[in-house]
């Protein structure tokens, strides 16, 4: 399964993120996880969200630039080694991560959120060693 | 010292019969030579032989920048072009450079003019002058170095580029005179008071062009520098820098008008201006053979004063420039219009045409950013991608300018609307 990640282009200028959060709470979308790329210019805010479809209609009907991308959410375990596991799966297999973060470490497992270069292939070759990819509605019950 | 002082310091009687004896003979050229000026005419019924004197001149008509353009490369040209002996090149108001081409007499006559501004700013033979405008298309750097050679004076001709190599040169050969941009100038004097090396300078004389500059500039020049310090005047559609320069006094750029006749219109109605009054430079070249201009449109804003300088000369003084027509930029002495940077982004199919220019001056450098919107169809959550995407713009801008500007993507719908004129510009640096 894979995860639709919210991705929104922010120019770094004075109260633009908060912006883009408040039409996400005034919808009730729900943030999961997220991660701030940036750049001198401008930032790209990636959000797991429990509803990446009305938050896009909604960002961009408020002029935001949002696009939506097919991500990998994997659980791993608390364990040392684990992660490095996971990636070694794929780089024998020459997928590579384009960037990687953290979603939830509650209980016995932690989930990492993927963007890999190839995600079909990514997603046969970790559902052929076992590996669980976590669906949408997986996500919601984190 | 005055280079030629028949010429600079003639009556204005004597020098109106020169100009009139050389505006006959100069119509009667092109309306020959020049098949556009021939059609340009005759569509208005006038003959050469209706050009009696020089106050015949407002029977003739204008020549732009766009008539350089609409007959690109060499269609204003009234010599064959086994006979042009150089071309230079500056931008043009959209894709197409603005190419301007001399014979062997008219280098001759742009070294004498260039000898004139030099000798004006003090500069001699016993001087070491250092070049530091752009060698090549420009008309600046081989422009100022002709005259220099033609006066005698040891010139080095640095270019541009190289501030430590240009700072070093300084120092080690004793340059007593250098000719750059005025904000070039300034970020050297820079350079130099931060290493601590200001009073090793031995420079006497700086002739500064190529931009507008402010008297703010002029001062703060002479006094870090303890030069004094010359506007050096000229576009290349005329001849390159020489058409005029300031003299010891201060009081106006002096013309060379026996070779470049100046007229100051009303940019609307194109009645002259009277003597003092602010108004629309226009050039008539006198005695150009390779590309003769008959009343070229500088849109450069001067006033005009004929009175005799306290220096001798007799040749009019054109003011500080105070602005210009259109909307044209000078950037690091690069002259830079929004529609190229429009012309050149219809090309880039990731971003929408809107745009916005931001000029500054940093640390007495021009700086250029360019805002673009992205197309929200190509939007992509890829740094890499967008990283790719400025480098390309800013790619296909530097190739379209002439000069590298730093692009900033923003967000679509962020750049202003304007409901009249669109705003393209902003310029921060209050140059007039």
């Amino acid at each position: 399964m894979r995860a639709k990640q919210l991705s929104v282009f922010i120019e770094n200028r004075q109260g633009r993120l908060g912006e883009v959060l408040s039409v996400l709470k005034e919808n009730n979308v729900n943030i999961l996880s997220l991660s701030l790329a940036d750049t001198t210019e401008y930032g790209l805010l990636r959000l797991i969200v429990n509803n990446p479809e009305l938050g896009k209609e909604k960002l961009s009907s408020d002029g935001f630039s949002t696009i939506l991308t097919d991500v990998l959410v994997l659980k791993i375990s608390h364990q040392s080694g684990s992660l490095q596991k996971l990636l070694k799966i794929l780089s024998d297999e020459d997928v590579n991560i384009e960037y990687m973060y953290g979603l939830s470490i509650d209980g016995e497992e932690a989930s990492v959120v993927l963007k890999t270069s190839d995600i079909i292939k990514a997603e046969e070759v970790l559902n052929g060693k076992g590996v669980k990819t976590l669906s949408a509605e997986d996500i919601s019950l984190l | 010292m005055i280079w030629n002082k028949a010429k600079e310091c003639m009556s204005r009687d004597e020098l109106t019969s020169l100009q009139s004896a050389r505006l006959v003979k100069l119509v009667d050229y092109v309306y020959h030579n020049v098949e556009f000026y021939r059609k340009k005419m005759q569509a208005i019924g006038i003959l050469p032989s209706d050009i009696k004197s020089i106050e015949d001149i407002t029977k003739l008509p204008f020549t732009t920048k766009d008539d350089l353009r609409d007959n690109y490369p060499f269609g204003l040209f009234a010599v064959p072009q086994s006979e042009i002996v150089r071309v230079h090149a500056s931008s043009g108001t959209t894709g197409k450079a603005t190419v301007v081409g001399y014979t062997k007499r008219d280098i001759d006559i742009w070294s004498e003019c260039v000898a004139r501004c030099l000798t004006m700013a003090g500069v001699g033979r016993n001087d070491v002058l250092q070049i530091a405008y752009g060698y090549g298309l420009f008309t600046g750097g081989l422009g100022a170095h002709y005259g220099a050679e033609r006066i005698g004076a040891t010139v080095v001709p640095m270019s541009t580029g190289n501030s430590k190599k240009l700072t070093t040169m300084m120092l080690d050969f004793g340059a007593t005179a250098i000719a750059c941009t005025p904000s070039y100038l300034l970020h050297i004097t820079e350079l130099l008071e931060q290493e601590g090396l200001i009073d090793q300078v031995k420079l006497k004389y700086a002739i500064c062009g190529a931009e507008p500059w402010t008297e703010k500039m002029h001062k703060d020049i002479e006094e870090r520098l303890h030069v004094n310090a010359h506007d050096i005047y000229g576009l290349s559609e005329i001849m390159g820098p020489g058409v005029a320069c300031d003299c010891a006094f201060h009081k106006g750029l002096h013309v060379c008008e026996d070779h470049f006749y100046p007229e100051i219109l009303d940019s609307n109605t194109f009645k002259a201006k009277k003597e003092g009054e602010t108004g629309e430079l226009v050039f008539t070249t006198l005695t150009k053979e390779g590309l003769p201009l008959i009343r070229y449109r500088t849109k450069d804003l001067t006033s005009i004063d004929y009175s005799t300088c306290d220096c001798g000369r007799t040749s009019a003084r054109i003011s500080r420039f105070k602005g210009r027509v259109d909307d044209m930029l000078i950037i690091r002495g690069v002259n830079v219009f929004p529609s190229q940077v429009e012309a050149a982004l219809v090309d880039v199919k990731e971003v929408s045409p809107h745009y916005m220019m931001i000029v500054d001056r940093v640390n007495n450098l021009d700086s250029l950013e360019i805002q673009v919107e992205l197309n929200p169809k190509f939007y992509t959550d890829e740094i890499r991608v967008l990283e790719a995407l400025n480098k390309k713009i800013t790619h296909v801008l530097s190739q379209a300018l002439g000069l590298n500007p730093k692009v900033k993507l923003v967000e679509p719908q962020t750049l202003v609307r304007s409901e009249g004129k669109a705003v393209h510009v902003i310029d921060k640096r209050k140059l007039y």
